[in-house]
């Protein structure tokens, strides 16, 4: 097991200097340059702005420059905000966006098991059916329809809750569920069938001729089994996530990471630009490797198929 | 095998199961009778899509809740119907009073959770031991299936075992509470036959051991001959001869039962005696015809075995079959050279 996950955390390092050199070097293709984006500057100001952020260097210049503060743990300082640093802004925004995630796979994993397991458990009841609709719904309305509309009509029309900003936890209810729904919705499709499979199989008729009741099968046999392969999507939900949190954050003006990622984007910030890539793979890349541990604790059959190795 | 001649534990009587799918109704079984003694083997033989499993897990009402119509009939087990309790008095039945081990052991232990754990859980539902009593029985049962270094092998998974091992450990989980009826459905049907022998060898120890009673499933009539003493064989959803292991393999009164045993590779037979398979397919269980089930299939078939189902004929105590032949006006018909010289 341990050597496996070693070789999974070199895998991972690797993994993200591809990631860092790629996007470094796709940024530059960005038309327009961070400095003739802002307001008029003559040209001597120009070249003083340029030459204070080394970007009068050749590029392969710059991008050593950058992966040598890379390694030092040094991420630049922004371009927009006077030369504050990078990961100064970083972990300023960053709760906010992890605050907001968090909520929203909680909710998003409590309602989708609730409603996948109701429906598996009754299947072709109008209990299915009316989840069955409910994550359709949720999996295919995108989050830039569905904040304007949950602004419009929870916001707006009923004034339950706020439209916009982060002044308290009531604020963030809004996005929070926004973001919720995709979460919920796929893991509300995803574990009825992985429940419908698992009920099917030859060992939870086995459990039930021990004589175990509806409930202990349930739980002892049905639902491990339906887990396992729930870890596996735990990680695309995330990215699908992440994305979300850019747009619902922009929608609802919240100050999180996402709202800052967009905006540098167009104001060519790209020490900022980097630093969140960078942030945003780190977690992909520690969620990949999480899954493969997490994977080897509740399937034993992987555990040991690792040590074989 | 001598024949066990006790007061039936189990009696099935006019057992019809029907399952409802887009297809329409599927009628598996459509009118099954038969006993199961104390301290006997009933071997319930047929080929797929009689009835035969079916008609073993309506006994501990295992099929599947959302679809299955229990057409009529009962299954009488200590003076009740098992049919009529109620789910939650099943489950006192299910484990301690009747038992099942089941076709596939690659696929019938939960592969998360360890083997000790599978067994031990039975044993606290239903024997209410504490935790350290439970292990120590379940040790006790891995040894009683021949599992030797039972100790370890409870904190095992079932991936650490072999297909034959996992068998046995099927097997304790279902002797684990004591029960006085085990039904084995197809039990060696996975197994390599070096392993089914071994299989067939347990269960029959195990049965003198501990003096329960079996109802065999099977479509292997090899199987059948070393271990049960009475056989029922069953074809579209109807039992249509039963009698003893004797009676059936010497003087079989079914055409359909004559095939079975046509089909069987003798080993001492004369190799350029072909085996006979019986033509065409079982009956359609969405749209069952209306007499005999084997008429379609029947070299002797008769007008009226399309028309009406025929009632049983008696032979002896034990050995009855349902076919039109044994009808007074009926033509005599020979039975086929290899079955009359079977011996």
């Amino acid at each position: 097991m341990l050597k496996y996950t070693l070789k999974r955390l070199v895998n991972a390092f690797v993994v993200l200097f591809i990631i860092t050199t790629a996007t470094w070097f796709l940024m530059q293709l960005l038309p327009g340059s961070p400095i003739q984006n802002s307001e008029k500057l003559t040209p001597e100001q120009e070249a003083q702005v340029a030459e204070q952020y080394n970007l009068d260097e050749p590029l392969p210049v710059q991008y050593a420059l950058y992966m040598s503060g890379l390694l030092r743990g040094d991420l630049g300082d922004s371009y927009q905000f006077g030369g504050r640093s990078v990961t100064g802004i970083i972990l300023e925004r960053l709760p906010v966006s992890i605050f907001l995630g968090t909520q929203a796979i909680i909710v998003g994993l409590v309602v989708g098991l609730f409603l996948g397991i109701v429906s598996a458990l009754k299947q072709n009841s109008i209990w299915d059916s009316g989840a069955a609709f409910l994550a359709v719904l949720g999996v295919s309305v995108p989050d830039f329809v569905l904040a304007p509309l949950a602004q419009y009509w929870l916001g707006l029309k009923l004034g339950i809750f706020p439209i916009a900003f982060f002044e308290s936890w009531w604020h963030s209810v809004l996005p929070s569920l926004v973001l919720a729904t995709v979460v919920a919705a796929v893991i509300a499709t995803f574990t009825r069938t992985e429940m419908l499979e698992v009920l099917g199989q030859d060992y939870v008729t086995l459990a039930k001729a021990k004589g175990l009741s509806r409930l202990a099968v349930v739980l002892r046999h049905v639902l491990r089994n339906s887990m396992i392969p729930l870890v596996t999507i735990m990680l695309p939900l995330t990215a699908a996530l992440v994305t979300g949190v850019l747009i619902v954050e922009t929608v609802f003006s919240i100050p999180g990471l996402g709202e800052q990622f967009v905006r540098s984007i167009f104001e060519k910030d790209f020490p900022i630009i980097m630093g969140t890539t960078i942030l945003f793979s780190v977690f992909f890349v520690a969620s990949y490797l999480l899954q493969d541990i997490l994977y080897g604790i509740i399937d034993p059959r992987i555990r040991v198929a690792g040590n074989r190795e | 095998m001598a024949t066990v001649n006790g007061e039936a534990i189990l009696s099935v009587d006019d057992l019809r199961i029907s399952f409802s799918t887009y297809a329409g109704e599927v009628q598996a079984v459509r009118g099954a009778t038969f006993d199961l003694r104390r301290g006997e083997t009933l071997a319930i033989v047929g080929e797929s899509g009689s009835g035969k499993s079916v008609a073993a897990r309506s006994i501990m009402r295992l099929n599947p809740e959302s679809n299955t119509i229990v057409r009529g009939g009962e299954i009488i087990f200590e003076g009740e119907d098992l049919l009529k309790l109620s789910e939650k008095r099943m489950l006192d039945i299910r484990g301690p009073k009747i038992a099942m081990v089941f076709q596939d052991p690659m696929t019938s232990l939960d592969p998360t959770m360890r083997v000790g754990r599978q067994i031990i859980e039975s044993l606290k539902q239903h024997l209410g031991m504490s935790g350290r009593q439970a292990a120590e029985r379940a040790a006790e049962l891995l040894e009683l299936v021949g599992i030797p270094h039972a100790e370890a092998r409870l904190k095992q998974y079932p991936h650490q075992f072999s297909g034959g091992m996992r068998q046995r450990v099927v097997i304790a989980i279902a002797l684990a509470c004591d029960p006085q009826v085990l039904i084995a459905d197809e039990p060696t049907t996975a197994l390599d036959v070096t392993i089914q022998a071994q299989i067939l060898e347990l269960l029959r120890e195990l049965q003198e051991r501990l003096g329960m009673s079996i109802v065999l499933i099977t479509h292997d009539l090899g199987v059948v001959a070393s271990t049960a003493h009475r056989i029922a064989v069953m074809y579209g959803g109807k039992i249509i001869e039963t009698g003893t292991v004797r009676e059936i393999f010497y003087t079989p009164q079914m055409p359909y039962t004559w095939g079975l045993l046509a089909s069987i590779p003798l080993p001492t037979a004369d190799r350029s005696q072909d085996l006979i398979p019986i033509p065409g397919t079982p009956p359609d269980a969405t749209d069952p015809p209306k007499g005999c089930p084997f008429a379609a299939r029947c070299p002797y078939a008769m007008r009226i075995c399309e028309d009406e189902v025929p009632g049983y004929t008696t032979f002896s105590d034990e050995h009855r079959a349902a076919c039109w032949l044994h009808h007074q006006m009926a033509p005599n018909v020979e039975r086929p050279a290899r079955i009359t010289g079977a011996k």
